[in-house]
């Protein structure tokens, strides 16, 4: 049996094993994809490009493209000054973005590259921009990277240039999929409020086949309103470890209020996202949002029976976490063990609440559960194997767990690597809360239904 | 949607590493580092090391880095065990920030520590990454103290991303493969009528194929490197009498060195399509010179070629016609997949690869008609190029290449990590067929 988790638990400190978190250029890479025209460069060895490519092509099932600076030994030495100046001009002349976002890797940062001085040091087509972020592997993880290269988004572009502030809001979406990006719009033009998502991957790593390939998607947010995310009155971060840094990095920069709230998932986040936006523009929520409200309670409470007192262990990224554990609370499940691979804080980088903010909720809600961030998902084995649940909650890696154990699984979050159509459908708002419902529930269901003696297998359910 | 214009010409230095087959007489340039700025589809050293020795199923195979180096390659190999399950487990020291400025050494004799109390492994593959190779952490010194602590074997793995391409990556995997075979006193086991298989990987159990093949024939496979190997096996590897290589891109080196250290001689085989097949088995009836084994190898060559020749025949009579783009890692594979193309009726028009060397492009040049295009180390937008002026209707490559040829309304079929299906032999044919013909004769292509 593929299960090479032993039960006793033991204190570890020699590193991690089964990672539930990757590391920060894979975010950064991310990131700079929700740039329209944009291309992504990996300054650093080609294998880093090359699996980030790769996972992030897993995942999406789209192509993704990115360039790397290709280090050898030589530049190991002498370090990618050379490398970098070379793959400027390289992409402009053969790829010709608008945008190329350069992110570092563990060597490039270790050899100390000054990233900004190399840049302002070489020739830049005109009308062409070069952004960057720092991205060491070696702190945080792919949050921490798709914050940074968002933040890095702040520092080159976003510019204060009116007096008065616009009657517009910023959205950071946080590292969700490009469905969520797409269900946040939607919201936001039935709310009826000017915004401006960044970054926006929909549109580039969800593009439609034409048979033909384009590089660079339709998608992605343009350069020109980035810039302009400098005037807007608001800026509403969701999801504190993707989006709170760059939002507070416009604040400093531009005077634009950031607010951090959760990731609009379930119904109590998703109406936060709301009252907040009605709260600053005295916007109306109008009768469409209320309906998929009123029909996402109806069907709650239409099943409530199913969900009550189902224990549900849950891991992945924090923003998505804290806001999923809200959800199937407020089912009535009890997720006893919350672990994130992310680690609570970062040096250089905001400080995390993600246990605080986890074991409050469970605390509110009288549920004796395990939270933990920096762990691993051996782990979360062994406290399952102590402790069983009833369903498990997360990205691809879990199977093994699922399998191990034999509990249902329900797949969320990233990488999701074994199954497709996901990144185009939403699990934020109301409607994605909807989706979240009926995957849990067909989870559920489906085991009862698979478990059931003869005499106890009903139609009805 | 408007196509990104493609620059004319596209880099400059990348000219001398497309050919098309009678238009120029240069050699064409590969094995060299890929040019900065380019959408490379390569990989690095770690990547190329980690390929060739993650199918060893007992073993520890801990990465000494940051996380991710550990996470992009948690189990993506897909190659099957019939013992232990350890390898599909991902072991990471996972460096952290202190790490790098104090030194990771202190980490990683803690993680072998800790990893050695939980499980009974007799072996730990250490792998070094990028950060290793520039803050200098002595591997050497603290893989031999872990042996020594824990009276196993701990062997360091030199795959630094930046010293070179995935190539140099499989030379270090050969290098630690090496070092366990050595003997510590010098004294070897005694020679069998085996033979050791080199380069298969076990994707969806392709040894055992091959393994039931050679059994049939009274030969056996003393270890294969290292699709279902195990520490013991590995040891014991030069009982073999001889060595036969599969993917040649990763284990020509370790064959090379078989021979030098250990006497014992290798060939190509390929057990790709059913000419290469039948062939391999032939040769390696004659390399025992033994006619009771030839004898058996015909007999199982007509009876399995009878069993599919009509399976064949129904697919070939549907994809006759039909072009082919090949975008693989090996040069070796590269070839045999061309081969095993024309059995099908299926011509190849575009064809190149991450690592081929020299002679293998060669080989590759003597047997494409004509104006097919040859390129190493290709980038996304060169294979769409050809692909498209080719009128290729099916690409075969990996991961990043898929989403590639779909959008362009093209088949597809994976020969990498995550082949589904086994490929080889007999058998391995017919789903080769299959998997060729499912994807080209689907009527989604229909609605683009």
């Amino acid at each position: 049996m593929l299960d090479c988790t032993p039960k006793e638990i033991k204190a570890r400190s020699g590193g991690v094993i089964n990672p539930a978190k990757t590391c920060q250029p894979i975010g950064a890479m991310y990131a700079a994809l929700g740039i329209h025209s944009c291309m992504p460069h990996s300054h650093g060895s080609q294998g880093c490009c090359s699996y980030h490519r790769m996972h992030l092509t897993r995942h999406f099932r789209d192509p993704v493209v990115a360039t790397t600076s290709s280090f050898t030994e030589g530049a190991s030495v002498f370090g990618g000054v050379s490398n970098l100046k070379t793959s400027i001009k390289n992409v402009f002349e053969v790829y010709n973005p608008d945008v190329m976002a350069v992110h570092t890797t563990c060597l490039s940062e270790t050899i100390g590259d000054d990233l900004p001085s190399i840049i302002k040091s070489t020739e830049i087509p005109e009308g062409k921009l070069v952004i960057h972020a720092n991205t060491p592997s070696y702190q945080g993880s792919h949050i921490t990277g798709f914050s940074n290269m968002t933040k890095g988004m702040v520092n080159y572009l976003s510019t204060a240039t009116t007096e008065v502030k616009k009657e517009q809001v910023n959205i950071i979406p946080g590292f969700v999929n490009p469905g969520d990006m797409r269900e946040i719009k939607r919201m936001m033009q039935l709310m009826g409020i000017k915004y401006i998502m960044f970054p926006d991957t929909s549109g580039v790593v969800d593009s439609p086949i034409t048979g033909q390939y384009t590089m660079f998607g339709r998608g992605g947010t343009r350069v020109e309103d980035i810039r302009d995310t400098g005037n807007s009155k608001l800026t509403l971060a969701l999801g504190g470890y993707a989006s709170g840094d760059p939002a507070i990095q416009l604040e400093r920069k531009c005077k634009v209020p950031a607010v951090a709230i959760k990731t609009p998932l379930g119904v109590k986040a998703t109406d936060e996202f709301l009252l907040a936006l009605r709260q600053a523009f005295a916007a109306e929520v109008p009768y469409e949002l209320e309906e998929e409200r009123g029909q996402l309670v109806d069907i709650m409470v239409d099943t409530h029976y199913h969900f009550h007192g189902k224990k549900v262990a849950i891991f992945g990224d924090p923003d998505i976490l804290i806001a999923l554990t809200e959800f199937v609370l407020s089912l009535g499940m009890q997720p006893l063990y919350v672990l994130t691979g992310t680690p609570a804080g970062t040096i250089g980088g905001p400080v995390g609440t993600f246990e605080k903010e986890v074991k409050s909720m469970l605390e509110q809600a009288g549920v004796d559960g395990k939270v933990k961030a920096a762990g691993d998902l051996f782990e979360l084995h062994q406290w399952i194997k102590n402790g069983p649940v009833d369903l498990l909650m997360g990205n691809t890696y879990g199977k093994y767990i699922a399998r191990a154990e034999d509990i249902p699984f329900v797949r969320v979050g990233f990488p999701i690597l074994d199954r497709s159509v996901q990144p185009y459908l939403p699990i934020v708002g109301y409607k994605g809360a909807m989706r979240l419902l009926e995957m849990i529930s067909n989870a559920l269901l489906d085991r009862a239904d698979r478990d059931a003696a003869d005499e106890d297998f009903e139609l009805v359910m | 949607m408007e196509a990104v214009k493609l620059a004319e010409p596209a880099v400059e230095e990348r000219k001398d590493f497309i050919r098309t087959k009678g238009k120029q007489k240069q050699q064409l340039k590969c094995d060299a580092d890929s040019v900065a700025g380019c959408v490379s589809q390569r990989a690095c050293v770690y990547c190329g090391a980690r390929v060739v020795l993650n199918p060893v199923t007992d073993a520890i195979h801990l990465v000494h880095g940051p996380i991710g180096c550990s996470s992009y390659t948690w189990d993506i190999r897909g190659s099957l065990s019939s013992g232990s399950d350890l390898y599909r487990y991902s072991f990471s020291t996972d460096l952290g920030e202190r790490d790098v400025i104090f030194g990771g050494e202190k980490k990683l004799a803690l993680a072998i520590d800790e990893l050695v109390q939980k499980y009974p492994a007799k072996l730990v593959f250490v792998y070094s990454t990028c950060i290793v190779g520039v803050i200098g952490d002595d591997l050497e010194a603290v893989c031999k103290a872990a042996a020594r602590k824990h009276k196993i074997e701990v062997i360091p793995v030199q795959s630094s991303g930046f010293i070179g391409n995935k190539s140099a990556g499989y030379r270090a995997a050969c290098d630690a493969l090496l070092r366990l075979i050595r003997s510590p006193d010098g004294e070897l086991p005694s020679k069998t009528r085996s033979i050791n298989y080199l380069g298969d990987f076990n994707l969806a159990g392709e040894v055992w194929i091959i393994k039931n093949y050679l059994k049939e024939m009274g030969i056996d496979i003393n270890v294969a490197f290292t699709g279902d190997s195990s520490y013991k096996a590995l040891k014991n590897a030069t009982r073999a009498s001889l060595n036969i290589i599969q993917c040649a891109g990763s284990m020509y080196y370790l064959a090379q060195k078989l021979e030098e250290l250990y006497g014992i001689p290798y060939m190509n085989i390929s057990f790709l399509g059913l000419e290469d097949t039948a062939s391999s088995l032939r040769r390696i009836a004659e390399a025992f010179n033994d006619p009771e084994a030839g004898r058996r190898a015909e007999e199982l060559i007509t009876r399995e070629s009878a069993l599919v020749r009509d399976q064949i025949h129904w697919y070939r009579q549907r994809l006759e016609g039909k072009k082919a783009a090949i975008y693989v890692g090996g040069g070796f594979k590269a070839i045999s997949l061309i081969k095993q193309f024309r059995e099908i009726g299926i011509d190849v028009v575009m064809i190149g690869t991450q690592t081929g060397r020299p002679e293998e492009y060669d080989a590759i040049t003597d047997l494409v008609d004509e104006g097919t295009v040859i390129l190493d180390d290709a980038n996304p937008s060169e294979l769409e190029k050809f692909m498209v002026e080719k009128g290729a209707h099916l690409l075969v490559g990996g991961v990043k290449e898929r989403p590639l040829a779909y959008k362009l309304g093209m088949a597809f079929i994976d020969h990498n990590h995550n082949r589904k299906h086994p490929l080889s032999g007999y058998a391995g044919a017919v789903n080769f067929a299959a998997e060729v013909y499912s994807t080209l004769c689907s009527p989604v292509w229909n609605y683009i």
